[in-house]
C-alpha cells in the first residue's frame, strides 16, 4: 500500500484499514479517518471529524484537537488519544476479546450517551477544563455490558442506569489509567501525576442487576 | 415537473448543510457558502441542492418577492390571473440563469415583487403577512403545475434538481449579496427528488434545511394541516417551515421556545430540572405535543435578521459552528467551514436539542462585504 503524503481538507477515509506506516493529517480530515485501521499510527494535527477509528481493531489514532460524534464507535482494538473533547456516541459498541482490549482517552469532555452498549474495552475520560461539573451528557453507559468506563471527576454522570455499578478505582484500576494518561501527556503535554491525583469514577455493568428481562424472557 | 422515480428510475439513497451569517449585516456575494456547500459534495447525490440568501433585494425591501416554479405555460397564466387579482405586481421578470449541462429538464422560473391589493387585503381582514401566507398556499395545493417557492421580503430561496454547486451557478449566485447565506445538499432517501422538493423550504421568510428524516411526520402533518397549511411538495422537510411559522409568527413563541417543542427534551431530562424549568418545558411539550419532531434531523432556519441552528435531541446527525470576527458559520462537517475560513476563534458542536440562534447586532449597518 503506497501511503499518501498529503491528504486534502475534509478527506474521507484516510487511513482506512491501514496495517502499517505513520499518517500525518495537517488539516482537518473528512469523516470515517482510520476507519477499521488495523495496526498503523495516524495523528491528526487538528480536529477530526464524526466516526474517527470507526471498528478499528489495532494501531493508534491521535488528535491534536477535538472528534466528532461517534469516535471509537464499536472499536475491536487500538488506542484512540484525543486532546480536547468528543462528541456524541463516543465508544459505543466497543468490544473486547483475549488481548485485544481498545482504549479511547478523551482529555476534555463527551457527550450524550458515551460507551452505550459498551461490550469491552477501556474508556477514559479525563474532564480537563470541566472540573465544576460531570464531563459526560445524558445516558452514559446505557445498556453497557462489558468493558469500563473511567471518569477523572467528583461529579457521577446524570441519570446513570440501573444497570451500570459506581465505584471508586481499585488499585488494577490504577495500573490501568496509568500508562494512559502518561501516554496521554507525552503527546499533548501536561503533568501526568497532579492527573492522576484526581478522584475517578469507575462504571462498569452491574452484574447484580442484569438486563434479564429487558427485551424477552430468558 | 419530472419527479424521481416516475420514468422508473430512482436513486434510493444524508443530506449536507451549511450558512454563513454575519452579525454586522455585511453582505457578501454567493461565491463562499458555494465553496462551503461543495466541500461536502460526497453527502449529496445530485438530486437537490438549494440556497436562501438574506438581504439581497435591499431595491425592493417593502416587498414580497415571490419566486415561482411553472411546469409550463397553462400554469403561468393560471398563477399570474391569481397573483394579479390579489396583489399590486411592481415588477416581475425570469429568474437569471446559466445554462449548463449539469442542471436539465429545468421548469419556467419566475419572479414577481408584490404587496397586497390594498382592497383585498382590507377585504379579507388579515395582516399582510397572514394574506401573503394563505396565498402562498393556495397557489401551491390549487393550480397544478404551480410552486411559489419562495415569499419573503428582501430574501430569495433559489433550488434546483443537482448538486448543490451547481444550481449555485446555474442561478448566478455571485451576483447577489446577502448578510445570510444557507445552502443545502440533498441526498433524497424516502422521497422523490424533484425541483419542488429541493431545499430550502420557505413560507414567507422563513427558510428551511435539513439534514435527516422526520420519523413523526405524519403525526406532525395531520397536526399542522388543521391550522390551515397544506403539505404537497412531497418531503418531509416542509413540514418543519410550516410548524415554525405556526410557532413563531402565529403563536409568538420565541425561536428557543419553538426549538423546545420541536426538539423537547425527554421526560427524564426534564424531571431533573429547577422546578421553573421543569414547567415551562412541561407546559411546551404538553400543549404542542403534535408537533414534537422525532428522528434524526440537523435543521438550520433562516429569518430576517437572524438564523437558528438546531440539533434533535438525541443528536443523530452532525452540526459544527465557527465564528470569526463578527460571522458565525455552521455546517455538518468542520471541514466545510475551514475551507472559506481557516482562522476560527471558536469550533463547537452544540448539544442535542440545543437551539444556537444568531441575531444582527442592532446597529448592524448594510455594508459591501
Amino acid at each position: 500500500m503506497a501511503v499518501q503524503e498529503t491528504y486534502a481538507l475534509g478527506q474521507r477515509y484516510i487511513g482506512c484499514g491501514a496495517q502499517w506506516g505513520k499518517i500525518t493529517v495537517t488539516q482537518v480530515p473528512g469523516n470515517a479517518l482510520g476507519a477499521y485501521l488495523d495496526g498503523g499510527e495516524i495523528e491528526v494535527l487538528c480536529s477530526a471529524q464524526d466516526a474517527t477509528g470507526d471498528t478499528m481493531n489495532a494501531g493508534e489514532i491521535v488528535v491534536h484537537g477535538s472528534a466528532g460524534d461517534a469516535t471509537g464507535y464499536a472499536m475491536r482494538g487500538g488506542a484512540i488519544y484525543v486532546r480536547d473533547n468528543g462528541g456524541y456516541r463516543c465508544g459505543i459498541h466497543m468490544k473486547e476479546y483475549r488481548d485485544k482490549v481498545p482504549v479511547l482517552v478523551v482529555g476534555g469532555s463527551c457527550g450524550s450517551f458515551l460507551g452505550e452498549y459498551q461490550a469491552g474495552g477501556t474508556i477514559l475520560v479525563l474532564g480537563i477544563g470541566c472540573e465544576d461539573r460531570a464531563p459526560v451528557g445524558n445516558f452514559c453507559g446505557t445498556g453497557m455490558h462489558g468493558g469500563r468506563i473511567y471518569l477523572r471527576t467528583r461529579f457521577l454522570p446524570p441519570n446513570l442506569p440501573e444497570q451500570v455499578a459506581v465505584a471508586e478505582p481499585q488499585s488494577a484500576d490504577l495500573e490501568r489509567i496509568r500508562p494512559l494518561v502518561g501516554r496521554f501527556c507525552e503527546k499533548f503535554g501536561g503533568d501526568p501525576e497532579s492527573l492522576l491525583a484526581g478522584h475517578f469514577f469507575v462504571l462498569t455493568p452491574n452484574t447484580s442487576n442484569p438486563y434479564h428481562q429487558l427485551y424477552v424472557n430468558n | 415537473m419530472d419527479r424521481e422515480g416516475q420514468n422508473g428510475f430512482r436513486i434510493p439513497s444524508g443530506c449536507a448543510v451549511s450558512a454563513i451569517f454575519s452579525k454586522e449585516g455585511t453582505r457578501r456575494s454567493g461565491e463562499e457558502i458555494i465553496r462551503s456547500i461543495a466541500m461536502m459534495h460526497e453527502r449529496s447525490n445530485g438530486l437537490g441542492g438549494g440556497f436562501a440568501a438574506y438581504g439581497i433585494y435591499p431595491e425592493y425591501k417593502e416587498l414580497y418577492a415571490l419566486h415561482v416554479f411553472y411546469e409550463g405555460k397553462y400554469s403561468k397564466e393560471q398563477c399570474e390571473a391569481f397573483l394579479f387579482e390579489h396583489f399590486d405586481v411592481v415588477n416581475l421578470s425570469k429568474i437569471p440563469t446559466r445554462k449548463s449541462p449539469a442542471i436539465q429538464d429545468e421548469p419556467l422560473i419566475w419572479r414577481y415583487f408584490v404587496e397586497p391589493l390594498h382592497t383585498k387585503l382590507s377585504e379579507s381582514q388579515l395582516d399582510p403577512d397572514t394574506f401573503v401566507s394563505r396565498c402562498v398556499i393556495r397557489v401551491n395545493s390549487g393550480i397544478d403545475g404551480a410552486y411559489i417557492f419562495s415569499s419573503g421580503k428582501d430574501m430569495g430561496v433559489f433550488k434546483a434538481v443537482g448538486f448543490p454547486e451547481d444550481v449555485g451557478a446555474f442561478y448566478r449566485l455571485e451576483e447577489y449579496k446577502g448578510y445570510c447565506w444557507i445552502a443545502h445538499g440533498r441526498y433524497p432517501t424516502n422521497t422523490p427528488g424533484w425541483w419542488g422538493g429541493a431545499h430550502p423550504f420557505a413560507l414567507l421568510d422563513r427558510a428551511v434545511v435539513h439534514n435527516g428524516e422526520i420519523s413523526s411526520y405524519d403525526a406532525n402533518r395531520r397536526n399542522i394541516e388543521m391550522y390551515g397549511y397544506r403539505c404537497n411538495l412531497l418531503t418531509d422537510t416542509e413540514v418543519i417551515t410550516y410548524i415554525l411559522d405556526f410557532l413563531v409568527r402565529r403563536r409568538g413563541l420565541s425561536y428557543e421556545e419553538a426549538a423546545n417543542v420541536i426538539a423537547a427534551p425527554f421526560w427524564s431530562t426534564i424531571a431533573a430540572q429547577e422546578e421553573a424549568e421543569k414547567r415551562r418545558l412541561t407546559y411546551l411539550r404538553n400543549v404542542f405535543s403534535g408537533l414534537l419532531i422525532t428522528g434524526p434531523f440537523s435543521i438550520i432556519v433562516g429569518f430576517t435578521g437572524g438564523i437558528m441552528a438546531l440539533n434533535d435531541r438525541l443528536k443523530l446527525r452532525s452540526m459544527v459552528v465557527g465564528e470569526k470576527d463578527e460571522t458565525v458559520y455552521i455546517a455538518s462537517e468542520e471541514a466545510a467551514i475551514r475551507v472559506i475560513q481557516p482562522e476560527l476563534e471558536r469550533v463547537w458542536a452544540p448539544r442535542g436539542g440545543e437551539p444556537v440562534v444568531i441575531r444582527l447586532h442592532p446597529t448592524a449597518g448594510e455594508k459591501e462585504g
